[in-house]
């Protein structure tokens, strides 16, 4: 897909084919108190794929992402990304390492505009040190130029010039998952993950959003994990699929084996037997 | 010289290094170039010996108001030790410069690194604790201080307290108000101005961000805890800096007058002057001093005049009473302080006198 509006100069082909991605989850297991969440997963993204996770309320979808990103500690069961384990480092830690994501219930700053929300996401590639920032020397204020002319490159991107000063409290829904979208690709993610983000939006706006993360996969060659619920989306843009139901891997696969198994048909379908 | 901008009908900007500066027109730098200009050439010259102590005393707590303001304002996490703070300060300010002899321009910085690394060390409960927890951990620490100025007599003199000897700067006596108060708002000035910068880089942000939602700045990659310790430090920096120079000025100091009502002055310096801004800092710096000498004065002329007979020891605890429903007429009525009432001031005289 050709880009109509330029490429942002951080997912330039030079800064992309850096970008390694590497994901392995290796027989990871969590539970809350006797509530398996998960138990024994075993998963794995490559570089340039668009993976999906998939599953009814209560699989443990988001208890996954939040094991991959430091937010929950697992029992058992290792991470590696880049083949070093992360398994128990914390989330600040994972970011620097290049594991960006937006979260399911929005966590954007209602208080500040759409570009310092954004801003904030270029925290981890700020170079200067406190003394040169106490001082605003003349070094401080051409990086922070810099970081501004990243993020309107994001902004154009997403189509977001109107709102670039508005507070993010005062925005409808779908545009604050745009936000919470441009303030994550800020923070120059080898792998990108998102929980959830066509929840809650319109006919419009999940296209938008279809088409941002087509461009970003396909044509910046951006990993990503997605977790979505919507089926159409996820059947049409993802490479590969995982399927998670009461905490256990039930199927893995390309689009066509996912929407064939007839155990998967059973988790969201129910099974023919019981009706 | 380039052509002055005022920018009365709006402010049309050419590139991203404008949307950096602190003023946003020439107008404010003007102005504010100005007032600095007035504030040094004429107050002290035209300010009698009480009212030039006021000022002073003005402007060490606005430096230690600053302070405060960065860790509660911008990062939210409530202190209840800042008095305690500004107390070690003055401490280490007098015992650098009896004990080693330190000259004047070094022992206010080291007053204020040495407090800076008790208040990281005070800051550690931020770990686990947040809001009114955090709070509490922060009064114990003001009481551990206390008792620990009072106690390690060795180090300061217990309830003797030290005398200080005299500034020396460059070779120049320091002595009087006057002296000082080129010293303390110089100090305050640049202080003022490093505040600013830091609230204008990533560690302002992170801050701001910290306060905001700390799970949401976590995943921005802000290593959370180190932040809470920074904003402790910085807090306590200007604490015990302003606490150096104020031992400086006062000659000799006990340990007295840093006891909580210090640390709840200063707090309510904070939420009068406006959370979050540091001339609101400033701002509640002066109201609060100046309203404490009103009601002193107040309070001198009942007791003395003798109009209300009898009554005379009940009307002393006026001013603990005026103070605390001064805060509470603030939280009620302009919750985000003077700053914002300054604001609005500003703007109304925007297009003055050619408002539409």
């Amino acid at each position: 897909m050709k880009s109509l509006r330029g490429r942002p100069s951080i997912f330039s082909t030079a800064k992309q084919e850096q970008k390694t991605a590497d994901l392995e989850v290796a027989r990871l297991s969590l539970s809350f108190g006797g509530v398996m969440a998960l138990s024994e997963i075993d998963m794995s993204v490559h570089a340039g794929e668009l993976f999906a996770v998939i599953g009814p309320n209560g699989a443990g979808k988001t208890s996954l992402l939040n094991c991959i990103t430091g937010y929950y500690r697992p029992q058992s069961g290792k991470i590696f990304f880049n083949n070093e384990d992360i398994t128990y480092l914390p989330p600040h830690e994972l970011v620097r390492r290049g594991i960006g994501r937006t979260f399911q219930n929005i966590e954007l700053f209602p208080g500040m505009t759409v570009l310092s929300n954004m801003l904030l996401a270029r925290h981890i590639h700020c170079e200067y040190g406190f003394g040169f920032a106490s001082l605003f020397t003349p070094s401080v204020r051409r990086e922070e130029v810099a970081h501004r002319h990243i993020l309107e490159e994001l902004i154009d991107f997403l189509e977001m010039q109107p709102i670039r000063n508005q507070l993010v409290g005062s925005l409808p829904y779908g545009l604050r998952k745009r936000v919470e979208l441009g303030r994550a690709l800020a923070l120059e993610p080898n792998i990108l993950i998102l929980d959830e983000p066509f929840a809650g939006m319109n006919l419009e706006e999940k296209e938008d959003m279809v088409r941002f993360l087509v461009e970003l996969n396909e044509g910046w060659k951006q990993t990503m994990i997605l977790v979505e619920h919507d089926m159409s989306i996820v059947m049409s843009i993802s490479k590969r699929i995982m399927v998670l139901n009461f905490g256990e891997k039930l199927a893995e696969g390309t689009v066509d084996d996912i929407q064939d198994n007839t155990e998967v048909i059973k988790a969201y379908l129910g099974d023919e037997s019981t009706l | 010289m380039r052509k002055l901008h005022f920018h009365p009908c709006g402010n049309f900007r050419e590139g991203y290094e404008q949307e950096l500066t602190i003023y946003e027109t020439d107008f404010g730098r003007t102005a504010v170039f100005l007032s600095l200009v007035l504030l040094f050439a004429l107050v002290p010259v035209i300010s009698g010996p009480y009212v030039l102590y006021v000022i002073n005393i003005i402007g060490i707590a606005s430096i230690a108001a600053i302070g405060l303001n960065i860790l509660v304002g911008y990062t939210g996490q409530i202190s209840l030790g800042h008095g305690a703070f500004f107390g070690v300060g003055a401490y280490a300010g007098a015992i650098f410069a009896t004990a080693l002899h330190v000259p004047f321009w070094v022992a206010v910085p080291c007053a204020g690194l040495v407090t800076a690394l008790i208040g990281m060390i005070f800051g550690i409960p931020s770990v686990r604790l947040k809001g009114l927890y955090l709070t509490i951990a922060t009064l114990a620490g003001q009481f551990i201080i206390e008792y620990v100025l009072v106690h390690w007599e060795t180090l300061t003199k217990g309830t003797m307290g030290i005398v200080l000897p005299k500034a020396t700067l460059f070779g120049i006596s320091l002595e009087g108000d006057r002296a000082f108060f080129y010293i303390i708002f110089l100090s305050l000035i640049l202080m003022t101005y490093i505040a600013v910068n830091i609230m204008r880089t990533r560690y302002g942000r992170a801050f701001v961000a910290i306060r905001d939602n700390d799970q949401a700045a976590e995943g921005m990659g802000i290593p959370i805890f180190r932040y809470k310790l920074l904003a402790f430090a910085i807090s306590s920096f200007y604490a015990g800096f302003a606490g150096a120079i104020w031992a400086y000025y006062m000659i000799s100091i006990t340990t007295e007058p840093f006891n909580l009502g210090l640390s709840v002055e200063y707090l309510a310096m904070v939420i009068i002057g406006g959370m979050g801004n540091i001339a609101g800092s400033i701002f509640g710096a002066t109201f609060i001093t100046v309203l404490n000498e009103i009601l002193r004065w107040l309070t001198d002329v009942f007791m003395n005049t003798g109009i209300l007979q009898g009554v005379e020891l009940s009307i002393a605890p006026i001013r603990e009473l005026a103070f605390g429903f001064t805060i509470v007429l603030f939280i009620l009525f302009e919750p985000r302080g003077l700053a914002e009432v300054w604001r609005i001031i500003r703007s109304s005289f925007r297009l003055w006198p050619f408002s539409y």
